[in-house]
């Protein structure tokens, strides 16, 4: 248990370290402590990792941390196959950025500030995925949310910066709503908050129903329904993605680790964690497809036409966490966990390469503005050209697999399944063609921006490559875990997850498999050639399509307007009803009228009297005839 | 404890008081150095309540009892129990943080403010001990007049207008108070103890009446939805100290008053009430929260956002169940520290820039980061985050306030939501983006400074990672509690209640 304790609390410890010496002693000494740290975490992570693989399982307490009658919830870890492979992923994406930032921040004069940021965020992230209960996950859940918006906002002192981050945190807590009373849910219906106690006892639900607002709705719907709401928030699924684009305004390495590889697939990781809860509800199940599914769409539309570098990776995430959520919605959450692990390698390496090419671009953005990075900056662009094969989905690469099995189990998961591996299909075709317009944009052809910037071109240093290529073996390589059985493969990774994530039925035969297979290879092929044309052969036609279809192009370059819905749905009038109605109206008129009514005419008396005593312990004096006087008016009202 | 703990915690700092009234004026450290003396040993004389403290048991310890009034059955008796043994704590330690920040920033009449200060310390310490009611009311009376003379002479410049706003408002919820301890005093065998009040069932009828004028001084003081709008204005018009006092423990008093009288004494009355009782809490959370949003004054803003921070307590306390109770009053001590904080942070700033207005703020992260850093705690544990010790109170509340009542519990969670929004605003407009040009050149906290934040922040952390030792002191006490508001009662009907009453205020 005390290695366990170490994989958490060695980040915290640099955390704290550098949080409270930082500024005056450490300053730009902070990345040693920081990667020390994150490094002891890694190596601890691959132990338990091994340990796992041997059959090891452990669910233990360490300190009981809130105890109130019959509620008791503590601090405590489990660690299953689901826990040591998402251990893997934080620690060992978290420490590549680390590495990396060293590089990125040199010379920030945040410097051991973000790296103090960053070592909090891989202790909440590890506590999180450790949680042996609902309250410790919601803990971890709120302390990455907390990280992120420190981190967003870390350049504090521009307005844009410090705006995200707080919608962020504030968009989240919508999601945290209805999380939090799925959490008292639970207790309220199982008397405990511990996984053990709710995977065990979640089937003496089945069939009951609670009457809300007049309607009968099932029990472990509702359960599953308000869990969802959390993940929703956090993993940027529609109605609550509005966050995830704006986060980009922090330093790239944070869209990195947080925004795409590790926080973000929280919500993924819950849902994974809660399939004994999910898959006893239909419609919860059913929601969490098509809410998947759809986002999934919606954001790979979005993507299609935006210039900002990191905006598209961005769109490109909250696309792709759809997928995962798509997965867990048919049934397939060893798949969608799958895809997750194989997304955190990729498109952390696109997070990491955009980031390189703002290094060298001055922080260039706009990919209209870029053109034939390739030679400058060779490193970047081999790497984030496998990024983008293997976020296509192109054979042999880490994407391709998890993405094949996503499909392959959606086309098998029924009439919903059907429509969400359409509508996947769909989404991978549009996936290949805008993560190549980037390849083609920004790296080919000539370059387009000032002379100035071409002058500084260069490739970034080894802190920063070094990290690029380690990640490219993963974005190749990551998927070999889970190659099917159809293909070859012994699909380690399924029978791995199979003890805590199951596997769903599949009726079709593997001549079926090809050809789903070979629909989703077709798309991915045709994405990129269709990219080549519009963005290298012809590149006029991009230019014409738009004029041709401006209304299409207007509401997806302004992503749908959704921000500006919500601006005028819930910011605006929430900002007239304390402005115009609550300060003004019932607190200024009504209330005090009513309430003030007496003491105000007793009041405007004393200022009289006061103008003929002045001194404060007349006042006082004064005040105790008053309350003779009320106390008098309170006699003859009685009688 | 061979000695009478409860009366030298009441009484040290009352004498103290005197002690320094009698100085001379002229000798400005000697009273800040005795003020700052006696808080300290009042506050390590508290200690042992704490530490030698038996959780095992729902009755009174370090009880004292002496007559005092013979002819009308008054006793000098003191006692606490699990609930209140944290509020006399925290009044010993919010009093040492008052005249810490108080240091500089008090310079006209600082005899008289230190004095002022101890005799509240005396008298809220009083108030949460006293285990006679008349004693009680003693101490609950005598607290007002130094707090409205904190207010009305070294406050804002309208401090005139909200100390008597504040004055009036509680005198009249008290003299409703003072009818209803008469009429319980008859119909109690003509005593005022309270032990023995708790143990006896009084017709419902006269509970209905006795809760509702209860109800008015208590409501009042905390403040719940309608009758809060005097806290606004004397938290913005108040000196920094009287806000701390005022936020930390006296809006408790209100609380602690249904805790102590309302819920034990008239179980039946609160029952029947408690659902009008979580509707004016819901209300309060939300419309607390909401009119933060519109907020242009730091003080101003932190003053509403008590009220639905205090909306959270009242609803934990009237949900009548262990979780709700226990959040409650954890939230209670909880916000005495949080808003404490923010109100010593607010006063801090204060004295560098002379401004409240939050547009004369931006970018203080750059000019005060320490400064920044701690403020970004209180905050943090004002929205409620997981690891502060705001979490696990307004968590127990809703889980306690969703247990008596879906749709209050749901509702009432929207707070935080709401919560995140305008705190996070606030300290978005005053700490981040470019430098305002009235922030510049102010220096950052000095060390008196931030050993006066340190023990909160120190609280902060503690009750949010290991809330038990809090909540194992009061379990059982809740628990008592809990059982005793949920008895079955006599449920007989007697008339005539009001012609009992009327014949009490002739």
């Amino acid at each position: 248990m005390e290695q366990y304790i170490l994989i958490p609390l060695l980040p915290l410890a640099a955390f704290a370290i550098n949080i409270l010496f930082g500024k005056s002693i450490i300053k730009d000494k902070a990345h040693l402590l920081a990667i020390a740290a994150v490094l002891g975490s890694f190596a601890l992570s691959v132990m338990t990792f091994v340990e796992v693989m041997g059959g090891k399982v452990t669910n233990q307490d360490i300190y009981s941390w809130m105890v109130s009658g019959s509620f008791k919830a503590s601090i405590g870890f489990l660690i299953d196959q689901l826990t040591a492979i998402m251990l893997i992923v934080v620690t060992s994406i978290s420490l590549l950025v680390h590495i990396y930032s060293v590089g990125y921040m040199h010379g920030d004069k945040g410097y051991y500030r973000f790296f103090a940021y960053l070592s909090l965020f891989t202790f909440s992230m590890l506590m999180l995925v450790l949680a042996n209960n609902l309250l410790q996950l919601y803990f971890g859940w709120e302390a990455v949310g907390l990280c992120s918006y420190f981190l967003i906002g870390f350049w504090y002192e521009k307005k844009s910066a410090s705006d995200a981050g707080k919608k962020a945190f504030i968009v989240n807590r919508f999601g945290d709503f209805g999380f939090g009373l799925g959490v008292i849910m639970i207790f309220l219906t199982l008397g405990s908050i511990h996984y053990a106690d709710i995977f065990g006892n979640i089937g003496t639900l089945q069939g009951q129903t609670i009457t809300l607002l007049g309607y009968n709705v099932d029990l472990i719907t509702l359960i599953a329904l308000l869990l969802f709401c959390g993940a929703v928030g956090k993993s940027a699924q529609i109605p609550l993605h509005v966050w995830l684009p704006d986060a980009m305004e922090g330093p790239t390495p944070v869209s990195a680790l947080i925004h795409a590889a590790t926080m973000v697939t929280a919500g993924v990781f819950m849902v994974a964690r809660f399939n004994p809860v999910f898959s006893l509800s239909p419609v919860a199940m059913g929601v969490v497809a098509i809410t998947g599914a759809t986002t999934s769409l919606f954001a790979a539309t979005i993507a299609l036409v935006q210039n900002d570098i990191k905006r598209i990776i961005a769109y490109s995430t909250v696309s792709q966490l759809g997928y995962m959520f798509l997965a867990c919605g048919v049934g397939a959450y060893g798949a969608g966990v799958f895809h997750l692990f194989t997304h955190a390698y990729f498109k952390a390496l696109l997070f990491l390469g955009a980031g390189s090419v703002m290094h060298a671009m001055s922080g260039e953005l706009d990919i209209q503005k870029m053109g034939g990075l390739k030679k400058y900056m060779p490193v970047t662009y081999w790497t984030f050209l496998i990024a983008s094969l293997s976020i296509a989905g192109i054979p042999g690469l880490a994407g391709f697999f998890s993405k094949d099995e996503i499909l392959w189990l959606a086309y098998n998961g029924g009439a919903v399944g059907r429509i969400v591996w359409a509508m996947g299909t769909l989404v991978a075709a549009l996936t290949a063609f805008y993560s190549f317009r980037i390849i083609f944009l920004a790296f080919h052809g000539k370059f387009r921006g000032t002379h100035e910037q071409e002058h500084h071109l260069h490739e970034s240093p080894a802190s920063m490559t070094v990290p690029l290529m380690l990640l490219a073996i993963g974005a190749v390589s990551a998927g070999w875990l889970g190659i099917s059985e159809t293909l070859g493969g012994g699909n380690f990774i399924g029978h791995f997850f199979h003890p805590v994530l199951g596997h769903p039925h599949v009726h079709a035969g593997p001549e079926e498999e090809w050809m789903v297979m070979g629909i989703s290879i077709a798309c991915a092929v045709g994405g990129i050639f269709v990219s080549w044309i519009f963005y290298s052969l012809k590149p006029d036609i991009p230019k014409k399509l738009a004029a041709a279809y401006k209304g299409v192009h207007t509401v997806l370059w302004n992503k749908y307007y959704v921000d500006e819905l919500y601006d005028s749905i819930i910011v605006r009038p929430a900002m007239w009803l304390s402005e115009s109605i609550l300060m003004p109206v019932t607190d200024g008129t009504i209330i005090e009228g009513i309430v003030n009514g007496v003491p105000k005419m007793i009041a405007g008396f004393g200022e009289r009297l006061r103008k003929l005593q002045s001194g404060y312990v007349q006042h006082y004096a004064l005040s105790m005839a008053i309350g003779l006087l009320i106390l008098f008016s309170l006699v003859l009202m009685f009688k | 404890m061979d000695y009478p703990i409860l009366s030298t915690v009441i009484f040290l700092p009352i004498l103290g008081a005197l002690l320094i009234f009698i100085m001379k004026r002229s000798s400005e450290a000697l009273i800040k150095w005795t003020a700052l003396a006696i808080s300290i040993i009042n506050f390590v004389l508290s200690v042992p309540l704490f530490t030698n403290f038996d959780k095992t048991t729902a009755a009174m310890q370090f009880t004292e009892k002496t007559q005092w009034i013979s002819a009308w059955n008054i006793n000098y008796s003191l006692g606490v129990d699990g609930i209140s043994v944290l509020f006399v704590l925290l009044s010993t330690l919010l009093t040492i943080l008052c005249v810490t920040v108080s240091w500089n920033s008090i310079k006209q009449k600082t005899k008289e403010f230190y004095a002022a200060l101890l005799l509240i310390e005396g008298s809220m310490i009083g108030v949460f001990c006293s285990t006679d009611l008349f004693l009680f009311y003693i101490f609950w009376e005598a607290m007002l007049i130094p707090m409205y003379l904190l207010i009305g002479i070294w406050g804002g410049p309208n401090r005139v207008y909200a100390a008597i706003k504040f004055f009036l408002y509680t005198l009249v919820g008290s003299v409703l108070m003072l009818v209803g301890i008469i009429v319980l005093y008859l119909n109690t065998g003509k005593s005022f103890d309270i032990l023995q009040m708790m143990a006896t069932n009084y017709p419902f009828n006269l509970q209905m009446i006795l809760f509702w004028a209860f109800f008015a001084a208590f409501a009042v003081k905390v403040p719940m939805f309608p009758v809060h709008t005097w806290l606004p204005d004397a938290h913005t018009e108040a000196p920094t100290a009287g806000s701390v006092i005022l936020a930390g423990i006296l809006i408790k008093m209100g609380a602690y008053g249904f805790l102590r009288f309302s819920m034990p004494i008239l179980p039946e009355a609160t029952r029947a009430m408690a659902p009008a009782m979580m509707v004016l809490s819901v209300i309060a959370i939300i419309y607390g929260a909401v009119i933060c949003l519109g907020q242009t004054d730091l003080k101003r803003l932190i003053a509403y956002s008590s009220v639905s921070h205090m909306g959270f307590v009242t609803l934990g306390i009237f949900a009548l169940n262990l979780q709700g109770l226990q959040g409650g009053i954890l939230q209670m001590i909880n916000h005495g520290i949080v808003t404490g904080g923010l109100f010593l942070c607010i006063g801090m700033v204060y004295d560098r820039t002379h401004t409240r207005k939050i547009v004369d703020y931006g970018g203080a992260a750059s000019v005060l980061p320490v400064y920044a850093a701690l403020f970004i705690v209180f905050t943090l544990a004002s929205i409620g985050l997981p690891g502060t010790n705001g979490f696990v109170g307004e968590f127990l509340i809703i889980l306690g306030g969703f247990s008596a009542s879906k749709i209050m519990g749901t509702l009432s969670a929207t707070g935080i939501i709401i919560g995140a929004a305008y705190m996070l605003w606030l300290y978005q407009r005053v700490f981040f983006m470019e430098t305002n040009p009235k922030m510049q050149g102010h220096t950052d906290i000095d060390l008196r400074e931030i050993l006066t934040l340190l023990p909160l922040i120190v609280l902060v952390f503690w009750i949010g990672v290991y809330p038990n030792t809090f909540l194992s002191i009061m379990d059982v006490s809740v628990q008592h509690l809990v059982a005793r508001v949920n008895s079955p009662g006599l449920q007989n009907i007697q008339p005539n209640v009001a012609q009992q009453i009327i014949e009490v205020i002739k």
